[in-house]
């Protein structure tokens, strides 16, 4: 059964999940993705060009944070818009893994439109790692 | 050497067709931790009402990627890719992509904006199907850090 737009309420949290993400996550993006920037798998490259090391993709982040969304809404197709700003680098120890914890609250409902706007919080070690991550959804009346 | 802001409002030429695989639709599912079973099972695509398995919603960077690659590859743009951070993606569907989609990119420039050390490349791919119908629009923004930040 898919959520309904008459049910929902501005402010309502919809969905948490907590994502781990280790190396091998990364290396399985970087093929999945064809994104193959050492940036994501190379701890030397990573240090030498500034960074604390190996950082996850961006888009992974913001792809494994909207399943939220998508297995919220019932359907994959119902997300029509979908935009972040990635405001910091999430950095990817070896050995183990770090947590990332979406929470997908309801930001805006348009019933005119049949959508939903959901924004989601992307959370690592108390910071965030997403900005402005939205996701609109249609869903029936 | 600094980014070439003469390139902003360039639009490329189609780029390379590329075709939707059940396959790459579930390694990506896989890998972006994205368990709905339509994603993966035709069965539970087809009650949803597609064609076949459909894909993630940021699947469409796999496409959009490949295209600017033209762009930020060319040493003439001057995109040193050890100073870029990306900063914003949005994607905006006009349909779901599913497996069997034949899918060709256009790049667009959309501006390449200096701002102090820091230069903003924006790019927006637009990805149209078989029949040209559009599919999706993704839109990227790029920071790229100068030589002295």
């Amino acid at each position: 059964m898919s959520p309904s737009l008459s049910q929902l309420s501005v402010g309502e949290v919809l969905a948490t999940r907590t994502l781990e993400v280790d190396r091998a996550r990364l290396v399985r993006y970087a093929g999945a993705s064809g994104d193959f920037n050492p940036i994501h798998w190379n701890e030397r490259f990573a240090l030498e060009v500034g960074l604390p090391g190996v950082i996850a993709h961006g888009m992974w982040t913001m792809g494994a944070a909207v399943s939220v969304v998508t297995e919220w809404a019932g359907d994959p197709g119902a997300v029509v818009d979908y935009q972040s700003r990635f405001a910091r680098p999430v950095p990817v120890p070896d050995p183990g893994s770090v947590s990332v914890e979406v929470t997908a609250t309801v930001g805006a409902i348009d019933a005119e439109q049949g959508t939903a706007r959901v924004d989601l919080t992307v959370v690592v070690e108390g910071q965030r790692v997403l900005a402005k991550a939205q996701a609109l959804v249609r869903l029936p009346a | 050497m600094a980014v070439n802001t003469s390139y902003a409002g360039r639009v490329y030429p189609p780029g390379e067709v590329y075709r939707v695989s059940a396959e790459k639709i579930r390694e990506f599912a896989e890998a972006t931790a994205s368990t709905h079973p339509a994603h993966t099972d035709v069965e539970a695509a087809r009650a949803l009402g597609y064609a076949d398995v459909v894909a993630p919603p940021t699947f469409a960077v796999v496409v959009a990627q490949r295209a600017e690659s033209v762009y930020v590859q060319d040493p003439e743009a001057g995109i040193d890719f050890s100073r870029v951070v990306h900063a914003e993606e949005r994607f905006t569907h006009h349909r779901p992509i599913v497996a069997g989609d034949v899918l060709t990119p256009t790049l667009h420039v959309d501006g390449v904006v200096e701002r102090g050390s820091l230069a903003m490349v924006t790019t927006r791919v637009e990805i149209a199907d078989a029949e040209g119908a559009p599919v999706a629009s993704v839109t990227s923004t790029l920071a790229v850090r100068g030589e002295d930040a």
